[in-house]
C-alpha cells in the first residue's frame, strides 16, 4: 500500500480547516524554509527532488523559478494556475475543497524562492466551494501569520489574492490566463517573451499548478531524496490519477509516478463497466488514446510521450467495449472547437470542419474521403497556432483515426452508427 | 444586497494595480445583483471603473459563466462531456427537456428554468453531473432529477439568482 502524502489529510474532518491542517504537521516546513533556506537553495532542492509541474506541460519546477532574472528591477510575481478544466479532470478541486493549506502553504514556499510578494490564485468560476474554501484558508493564514507582512517574523511578506474565471477552458494555457487577470479576453500570447522573463503587468511571472504546490511542503519536510526516489527517475514523486469513465470504482487515487495504466484500471478502479475494455485516454482529452493492447505503459510524463501521448492533466477515462469511439472523439472534438479562443485560423477554422465531418460520420452521413480530409486538416491544425489548444485537439483526432479506423469505415459503410 | 454595487466593486479594485483587471470581478457582482448584465449593466460598470465601455462589452461577451440576456432563476446546467457522455448525460439532457418542455439553450415561458449542456465541471468520477446555478448534483439520473425538479418548482419565485 503507496503512503498518502498529497491526501493525507482529506479523510480527516474538517480537513480544509486551519487547525486540522497544522496539527498533521502542516505549516512546519514553511517555517524551516524560512529559518533555513536563502532563496537560491531553496531552487536547488526544488531541482534536486526533480519535481515535474502537475499541470499538463511537466516542465521542471525549479528550472522554471530559476529562469526569472535576478537582477530584474521589477518584483516577481506569482500565480497559482487552478483553473482545472481539462475534461476528466477533478484533482485540484478535491485539494482545494479538502486541504486548501497544503496548497497555500506550497504557495508561501516558492513565493519565497522567486522573491514574490503578491501571488494570485486564478480559481475556475464553476468551483464556488473551491473558491470559497480557499478564500477562508487565505484569512485563516493571515491571522495565524503566515501571510501578510511579516511572515513568522521572517521579514518576508506575502499577500494572495482570489481571481475567479467564468468558464473559458483556454485560461488554462499560461498567458492567457495572465491576459484573463490583466481584464483582458483569455487569448494566448506567443512566446517568447516567457512569463518568467516578461509576465503579468510586465513583472517576471511564475505560474504553477495547485497540486505542484502541494507537493512542496513534502519535499522540504521528507528531502528532494525521498521524493525523486519515487517512480521513475526523470518523472518521480506521489502523483493524483483522476480516473472516470466505464469503471466500476472511478475516483481519485495517490499513487507513484509511472504506475501502468492497466494496474490504475483493473487493481484500483476494479476493471471496466463491461468487463472489456476498449480504449483508455491517458491524461485528459488532449491525450490520444491507447487502444486495450497498449494498457502497460506507466502513467508519468517520459513514458507516455514516448508512446504517443501524454500525462497531461492525469486525467484518467475508460472506454468499455459498449463505447462507440466516433461519438467520442466527436464530443472531444466539439468541444475543443467550442473552446477555441479563435485568434489562430488554423484552430478556429479547421476544429470547426472537422467537427462537421465527424457529426456526418456519427449520422451514418459519412464518405470514404473524409477520412482523408479529417487526416490533412489534423496536420494543417497541429503546431500551426500560439498555443497547445489546437495541436491537442488534432493530435487526439489523429491518433483515434489512426488506432480505430474500422470503426470509422464502419460508420460510413453501414450508413449509421453499429452502437445507437 | 450589502452595500451598493459601486462600494462593493471599490473594495475589489484593491487587488489590482489596474482598474482593468477588476473588470471581471465586477461583473460577477453586477450579474448578481441584477441578474444578467445588460447594455445598461455593462456601462455602469464602465463608469464606475472609469474604464471604456468596449473593454468591459469584450469580457462580459467572451466568458461563458457572463449572462447579456436573462436568464431563469435557475439555471441547470448539465455536463455533456466524455466522462458524463459515457453514463448517459445525453439522455438526460433529453429528459430535461421533456419535463421542462424547453430546448437546451432556452428558458422557460415563466423564466424559472434555464436549460443548458455545459462543458466538464470536474465532477467525472461522479458522472453524471449537473449544476443549478451554483450548486452541484451529482450521480445524476432521472429519479433524482425529478426530485430537485419538484422541490425547485415548490419554492417561491423570489429566489435569489445565482446564489
Amino acid at each position: 500500500m503507496f503512503e498518502k502524502v498529497l491526501l493525507r489529510n482529506i479523510e480527516i474532518p474538517n480537513s480544509h480547516e486551519i487547525g486540522v491542517y497544522e496539527n498533521a504537521g502542516g505549516y512546519k516546513s514553511l517555517a524551516t524554509v524560512l529559518n533555513n533556506y536563502k532563496p537560491n537553495d531553496l531552487i536547488d532542492t526544488v531541482k534536486e527532488s526533480k519535481l515535474r509541474g502537475r499541470g499538463g506541460a511537466g516542465f521542471p519546477t525549479g528550472m522554471k523559478w530559476s529562469f526569472v532574472p535576478k537582477d530584474t528591477k521589477k518584483t516577481p510575481l506569482l500565480c497559482c494556475n487552478a483553473d482545472e478544466g481539462e475534461p476528466g479532470t477533478f484533482k485540484d478541486r478535491a485539494l482545494m475543497e479538502k486541504d486548501p493549506h497544503m496548497m497555500l502553504e506550497g504557495i508561501v514556499i516558492a513565493a519565497y524562492a522567486i522573491g514574490a510578494k503578491i501571488c494570485y490564485i486564478y480559481i475556475r468560476g464553476e468551483y464556488e466551494l473551491s473558491i470559497n474554501r480557499v478564500e477562508n484558508a487565505i484569512k485563516e493564514a493571515y491571522a495565524k501569520g503566515y501571510l501578510g507582512s511579516d511572515i513568522l517574523g521572517s521579514g518576508f511578506g506575502l499577500d494572495v489574492y482570489i481571481h475567479r474565471g467564468a468558464g473559458a477552458y483556454i485560461c488554462g494555457e499560461e498567458t492567457a490566463l495572465l491576459e484573463s487577470i490583466e481584464g483582458r479576453r483569455a487569448q494566448p500570447k506567443l512566446k517568447p517573451p516567457f512569463p518568467a522573463v516578461e509576465g503579468l503587468y510586465g513583472c517576471p511571472t511564475v505560474i504553477n499548478n495547485v497540486e505542484t504546490f502541494a507537493c512542496l511542503p513534502h519535499i522540504i519536510e521528507r528531502g528532494p531524496d525521498w521524493f525523486k526516489n519515487i517512480g521513475p527517475k526523470e518523472s518521480p514523486g506521489p502523483k493524483l490519477y483522476c480516473l472516470s469513465g466505464q469503471v466500476k470504482r472511478p475516483g481519485l487515487y495517490e499513487l507513484p509516478m509511472g504506475i501502468s495504466i492497466r494496474e490504475l484500471v483493473e487493481n484500483y478502479g476494479g476493471g471496466s463497466c463491461s468487463g472489456k475494455i476498449k480504449a483508455v485516454i491517458p491524461g485528459g482529452v488532449s491525450a490520444p488514446m491507447f487502444p486495450e493492447n497498449q494498457l502497460d505503459i506507466g502513467l508519468d510524463f517520459n513514458s507516455l510521450a514516448a508512446a504517443g501521448s501524454m500525462l497531461g492533466s492525469a486525467g484518467v477515462i475508460v472506454l468499455d467495449d459498449t463505447t462507440c469511439i466516433v461519438q467520442v472523439i466527436t464530443r472531444i472534438t466539439e468541444f475543443f472547437n467550442h473552446e477555441s479562443c479563435g485568434k489562430c485560423t488554423p484552430c478556429r477554422e479547421g476544429l470547426d470542419w472537422s467537427a462537421k465531418i465527424l457529426l456526418r460520420i456519427e449520422a451514418g452521413e459519412g464518405k470514404h474521403e473524409d477520412l482523408e480530409r479529417l487526416d490533412s486538416l489534423c496536420n494543417t491544425i497541429f503546431g500551426n497556432s500560439f498555443c497547445a489548444l489546437g495541436v491537442g485537439a488534432s493530435w487526439a483526432l489523429q491518433a483515434t483515426l489512426k488506432h480505430f479506423r474500422d470503426e470509422f469505415v464502419q460508420h460510413i459503410e453501414e450508413g449509421k452508427c453499429p452502437f445507437h | 444586497m450589502p452595500g451598493n454595487l459601486r462600494e462593493q466593486i471599490e473594495l475589489i479594485t484593491d487587488r489590482y494595480p489596474n482598474r482593468r483587471s477588476a473588470i471581471m470581478p465586477a461583473l460577477f457582482l453586477a450579474q448578481k445583483q441584477h441578474g444578467y448584465l445588460s447594455g445598461e449593466v455593462q456601462a455602469q460598470v464602465a463608469g464606475i471603473l472609469d474604464v471604456p465601455e468596449i473593454w468591459v462589452f469584450e469580457l462580459a461577451t467572451f466568458y461563458t459563466m457572463f449572462h447579456t440576456e436573462p436568464i431563469g432563476t435557475f439555471h441547470i446546467q448539465v455536463c455533456t462531456n466524455v466522462s458524463c457522455l459515457l453514463r448517459r448525460a445525453d439522455n438526460l439532457l433529453k429528459f430535461l427537456e421533456n419535463r421542462l418542455q424547453i430546448k437546451t439553450g432556452e428558458t422557460t415561458e415563466d423564466g424559472r428554468f434555464s436549460l443548458s449542456s455545459v462543458e466538464c465541471l470536474g465532477a467525472c468520477d461522479k458522472a453524471p453531473a449537473l449544476m443549478v446555478n451554483q450548486d452541484y448534483f451529482e450521480n445524476q439520473d432521472e429519479d433524482k432529477i425529478d426530485q430537485i425538479l419538484d422541490r425547485l418548482s415548490a419554492m417561491g419565485m423570489n429566489v435569489s439568482r445565482d446564489k
